[in-house]
């Protein structure tokens, strides 16, 4: 190549390079605007927003903010979405982790058939559950109580979980269960002290999703919570944004309040949400 | 020698034994999660096709069989038939534009973009947030007067007149499809990462070296081995498509006159909001069998190759 040649090909490169840039910011941006608007924009007066919807506020509202922290209905929501989720998040992994370990470590006559009978979840829409789920509900009563929400909520996520979970105890060399089994080790003492402990990664993978599809559910929490005292965040939402319709700051604020819990869990558990998807995506 | 005999016997002793512990480890094991996944996932699916044969309110004794009616009411039913079209809407836009959007994108910050963790941070960040938040921020956007959107073209424009995207029967639809593809792009761009790692990268570079250009590259190598991967976010993409409700119904509640209903928003309306339990169960069931017929075939057809 001539030195007139490479010099262009470096020049073309720095093209595409700046070129791939601007892409990317510019979709970067398209993500974050919304995100930052709904931030600043929760602290301007209704006459204010409307008039630039871009700028900082001319005169800061705080009030938007501090009536919603002094308030109670957004501390009864956060704790309502925060019990909901602790609790299926653990009782989802324990109830899935013990049928994945089944799956993916013994072997059985019909073993194959039940799995595929856990599977057969994975195809079936939640949305087409509801109705009958709803009926099934308030005959037992679970109308208007958090378990109405949490039971239907760890049996939907059961399915995915178990596929996921069976994949990855697949994975774990026999060498380790014989040993264990050779120190006098059960089967079910082989899995909780031996499996579970090193499983840690996959079970925190598990956890982040079903924390998340729990966290952002709003179909079946709709149907069950009629109560206000019951209303977890995405109801709390729905319906702030119906009583101040017109006052967008104040419902962008509690927006953006709801969203701190979101954001922070996001920075924290971001690898682990994508190894479980993807692990989830490979696998089913 | 002489010793081994009581040690075989116990040995013999102790194997039904530790048969019956294995048989009782299996069913404890199993049961807890067999009996919620019965009761809540398997069961609703045989009540709702039971309870789409009735005329019923959800109060009274189930005893007013109308056999097919509810199924016939729903396929005479414009507004129906309009949801199922609208569904079907999203799922072509989506596979027109969000799926090579979110490949394009995997594609720019797969391999060599310096700062590419960030940008994937970013991208992927709308995938976690609530699809109410997200509605919310979006009904914001799009507000007629001092939304975002507006704002912005009138600042180019300032002539324009403008447009309440989600009360104008023309565009709501894909104003909607828009906060879908914000929301999911990064997701499946997620997935097409994970796809991308296990081309091993000689491969393209000895493309490259046989003279084959970026795009040449693309076409005959990368894209023909994300195979698998482009067929598993199809699949996703139809199915989540199939079942949008949340962000439909806190954008705009299917409205204007049903111009962005969904079949699940049609089915909150009828089966919860008027309580007809009976369609409402028949329009359950009938989405429960496009997707599972669609689950079925697609697997059978496309994906089986990529799960052996």
């Amino acid at each position: 190549m001539s030195t007139q040649q490479i010099r262009v090909s470096v020049l073309s490169n720095r093209a595409s390079t700046l070129l791939q840039y601007l892409v990317a910011v510019f979709f970067a941006l398209i993500v974050l605007v919304p995100l930052v608007a709904t931030v600043i924009n929760g602290f301007k007066s209704p006459a204010d927003l409307l008039a630039d919807p871009f700028g900082l506020p001319r005169a800061w509202q705080w009030e938007n903010y501090t009536s919603i922290i002094r308030g109670e209905a957004f501390w009864r929501q956060l704790k309502n979405s925060t019990m909901v989720v602790l609790v299926v998040a653990l009782s989802v992994v324990v109830l899935a982790s013990m049928p994945a370990f089944i799956f993916a470590r013994m072997s059985f006559r019909g073993r194959d058939l039940l799995f595929q009978f856990f599977t057969l979840g994975l195809l079936l829409p939640i949305t087409v559950l509801l109705l009958p789920l709803y009926i099934t509900l308030r005959q037992a009563n679970l109308v208007d109580s958090l378990w109405g929400v949490i039971l239907p909520q760890i049996a939907f996520q059961l399915p995915s979980t178990i596929l996921i979970l069976r994949g990855f105890f697949a994975g774990i060399p026999r060498e380790l269960e014989e040993a264990a089994a050779m120190d006098g080790c059960t089967s079910a003492g082989f899995f909780v002290r031996v499996l579970l402990p090193i499983m840690r990664p996959a079970i925190a993978a598990v956890v982040v999703l079903t924390m998340v599809a729990s966290w952002n559910d709003f179909f079946l929490p709709l149907l069950v919570l009629n109560k206000e005292q019951l209303w977890t965040l995405p109801l709390g939402i729905m319906q702030f944004q119906g009583q101040f319709g017109t006052d967008w700051g104040r419902v962008l604020a509690f927006v953006a309040l709801s969203l701190i819990p979101t954001i922070i869990f996001y920075l924290l558990a971001e690898r682990q949400i994508v190894a479980g998807l993807t692990a989830g995506a490979v696998k089913g | 020698m002489v010793s081994s005999q009581p040690v075989k016997r116990a040995a013999a002793a102790r194997r039904p034994r530790r048969q019956l512990g294995q048989i009782a480890t299996i069913v404890g094991f199993l049961l807890p999660a067999m009996l919620l996944y019965s009761g809540l996932v398997l069961l609703p699916i045989i009540q709702a096709l039971y309870y789409s044969a009735f005329r019923w309110n959800g109060l009274g004794p189930l005893q007013n069989v109308i056999g097919p009616a509810n199924y016939i009411r729903a396929f005479n039913d414009r507004v129906f038939i309009g949801a199922l079209s609208h569904n079907l809407q999203i799922i072509v836009l989506s596979l027109i534009f969000q799926l090579p959007l979110a490949l394009g994108l995997a594609l720019l910050v797969g391999r060599k973009l310096r700062g590419r963790a960030i940008f994937r941070a970013i991208f992927f960040l709308p995938f976690v947030l609530s699809q109410v938040v997200t509605g919310v921020i979006w009904n914001f956007i799009y507000r007629p007067e001092g939304g975002l959107i507006n704002a912005l073209l009138l600042g180019i424009l300032p002539s324009l007149k403008p447009t309440a995207w989600l009360a104008t029967p023309e565009t709501v639809l894909y104003a909607v499809f828009v906060v879908i593809t914000w929301k999911y792009f990064g997701y499946h761009m997620i997935l097409y990462l994970a796809g991308l790692q296990n081309i091993p990268a000689e491969l393209e570079e000895a493309a490259q070296i046989d003279g084959c250009g970026p795009f040449q590259t693309l076409r005959y190598i990368t894209i023909p081995l994300l195979g698998s991967t482009i067929r598993l976010t199809i699949y996703l993409s139809v199915l989540g498509s199939l079942q949008i409700f949340d962000l439909v119904w806190v954008m705009t509640t299917g409205g204007p006159v049903s111009a962005s209903d969904t079949m699940a928003t049609y089915l909150y309306k009828f089966g919860f909001q008027r309580f007809q339990l009976g369609y409402g169960s028949a329009i359950a069931t009938i989405m429960f069998v496009i997707c599972f017929g669609f689950s079925l075939v697609y697997q059978r057809v496309l994906m089986r190759r990529d799960f052996e």
